[in-house]
């Protein structure tokens, strides 16, 4: 505002009232940031609405629920084709669980050692290598599970072929390490140190600091990283590809090769007739994905909701 | 600690300092600095048991440092550096080799409430947890006995199961407190308690800690001149990191100074 709309020109306050550039930029910024905060809602409806309108046909006309959820048969190709799915959910489910099991317990020690122990160049260090390591594309953690992990399992179990959970399991778990340590780590770092002094002045060691205070207090921040970690290795789709050896299989061991729901729309998803029944398949693996996804981040935020009521 | 506390015990002095024993803390030629900048040089003092020691001084001064320095909180920042020694009870307190043992010995209230994120029922609970105490019959036995010291039981003795954070900044600085004690100190260090707090409530506060000189060592760190003149029993003006003089607290206030700066500060001249 210039100062030509000082009180001083005659008209009282009443001259004051002209709309001028801090007002328009004012509805301009809140315009823009409310775009932005809808584009959320719409982008995710527009996927939901997007998937099932493609896989609607098909599940109400081909699909028999029972075989898609109780069968291993996946043959949407055969001339008798069937669409069991099992194997595809046992195999997502397995390699997200050991990939979960590895990386846990790694990611929430890297965060402690960082939050907590490190200092100075150490943790500088460490925050910026493990950042890199989540920019690594998935493809390349592929290539790592083919050529690198394959023969040293092959080598190392004496076993015919080496993409299997165990290979598919460690390198999704290195990958959804990072995002992990980085998210857990910010929680940590966010309990304030008030807490950590005050319970050090009540002669409490620095393990008894974290166990009994930091980690109680940063409880909702390690969930979301966690369940982060869990969505990284549920959608995961080039990375398992490659190294879990792309078998249907209902897996008995870690060195069983298996199949990925998501694996499975990406290799077939080009071979297909655009609203066809394999086609109208696929699709219902990703509601499948879609509704998984959405049931994990669901439960998270209930048991959030659950823990800060308390 | 072990020694001298049983003894004290019988030999209770009511509420007045015991100068003729050997003092509780021997400080000599403390210095601290922060990464080569100095906060406090050449302190050297004593402080006796069941007196409240009042350190007075302008923001800046090293009143704070030198509490983190008395149970060794420089552990917690790596830039703070501590020369000189401090002997609690004789010992060397960087002979401690288990800092947190040594810590468990002494109560610490800070300036702000610092609650920990647990219930009032646990904030209280902590320290004896931590003593390895797990009987819920003991354990409510100490809670109650503390809250009751730090005069806040009979507001908060229905909701011991909620969130310390959520009682009111007065409330929380009894608990803090109230948790300090839970420690069974000898040795009581508060810095600044009554900057969140209104005034009835120090005033509360107040009467509490000259009850509890009958049974421990306090040493008082306040901004508030009127407070020391209350309370302690000697005080010791600290300015910009030096430890201009200590005093009985009545001849200070009463002019009887070595040094002028003091009573330019009592009487509010600056600082």
């Amino acid at each position: 505002m210039t100062p030509a709309g000082s009180p001083g020109a005659g008209a009282g306050i009443g001259a004051m009232d002209r709309r001028d550039m801090a007002w328009h930029v004012d509805r301009a910024a809140r315009l823009l940031v409310f775009v932005g905060g809808i584009s959320a809602i719409v982008f995710i409806v527009g996927i939901f609405v997007f998937i099932t309108k493609e896989g609607l046909a098909f599940v109400l006309g081909p699909l028999k629920l029972g075989e898609f959820l109780t069968s291993i048969a996946w043959r949407p190709t055969s001339n008798n084709p069937t669409y069991g799915a099992l194997a595809l959910i046992v195999g997502t489910a397995s390699v997200t669980g050991f990939a979960m099991l590895l990386s846990v317990p790694l990611s929430l020690g890297a965060a402690l050692f960082i939050a907590e122990f490190a200092s100075g160049k150490t943790r500088e260090t460490l925050k910026v290598l493990v950042e890199m390591l989540a920019a690594i594309p998935s493809v390349v953690w592929g290539f790592v599970g083919m050529s690198i992990m394959n023969p040293l399992i092959i080598q190392t179990f004496d076993i015919p072929v080496g993409l299997n959970v165990l290979n598919a399991g460690l390198i999704l778990g290195l990958m959804a390490a990072p995002i992990m340590t980085t998210i857990a780590e910010d929680a940590l770092k966010a309990v304030p140190d008030t807490y950590r002094e005050a319970a050090e002045a009540l002669g409490a060691t620095r393990w008894e600091v974290i166990v009994k205070v930091v980690i109680p207090a940063s409880r909702n921040g390690l969930l979301a990283a966690v369940l982060l970690g869990v969505g990284r290795g549920f959608g995961e789709t080039m990375a398992v590809l490659m190294a879990s050896g792309h078998a249907i299989n209902l897996p008995t061991s870690v060195f069983d090769s298996v199949r990925a729901l998501t694996a499975t729309i990406a290799a077939e998803l080009g071979d297909t007739v655009t609203g066809g029944n394999h086609y109208g398949s696929l699709f219902t693996l990703g509601i499948l994905l879609f509704v998984v996804t959405f049931a994990i981040n669901l439960t998270a935020d209930i048991v959030v909701r659950g823990i800060r009521r308390k | 600690m072990v020694g001298l506390s049983a003894e004290a015990a019988v030999a209770n002095h009511g509420a007045g300092p015991a100068y003729d024993e050997p003092p509780v803390i021997e400080v000599r030629d403390l210095s601290i600095a922060y990464g080569g900048k100095r906060a406090l040089g050449n302190v050297t003092l004593d402080i006796h048991r069941h007196e409240i020691f009042g350190i007075i001084g302008p923001a800046n001064s090293g009143k704070t440092s030198f509490l983190r320095a008395l149970n060794r909180m420089d552990a917690f920042n790596s830039a703070m550096e501590v020369e000189g020694s401090i002997c609690i009870n004789g010992k060397n307190v960087n002979d401690w080799r288990n800092e947190y043992a040594l810590r468990r010995r002494i109560g610490v209230v800070f300036p702000l409430p610092a609650g920990l994120p647990l219930t009032v029922y646990e904030n209280v609970a902590f320290s004896p947890r931590l003593r390895g105490i797990r009987k819920k019959a003991e354990l409510d036995e100490v809670v109650e006995r503390c809250l009751r010291r730090a005069a806040l039981w009979d507001e908060v003795k229905g909701r011991l199961d909620s969130l310390g954070s959520l009682l009111s900044g007065g409330q929380q600085q009894r608990l803090t407190i109230a948790r300090a004690l839970s420690q069974e100190p000898e040795l009581l260090l508060l810095d600044e308690f009554s900057i969140a707090v209104d005034p009835v409530t120090t005033m509360r506060i107040e009467d509490v800690l000259k009850e509890l000189r009958s049974e421990l060592t306090i040493v008082l760190v306040t901004n508030l001149v009127q407070q020391a003149r209350r309370l302690a029993d000697r005080t010791a003006f600290f300015l910009m990191g030096e430890l201009v003089e200590i005093g009985d607290t009545e001849d200070l206030f009463a002019g009887e100074v070595k040094d002028e700066r003091t009573t330019g500060y009592i009487e509010g001249r600056f600082g």
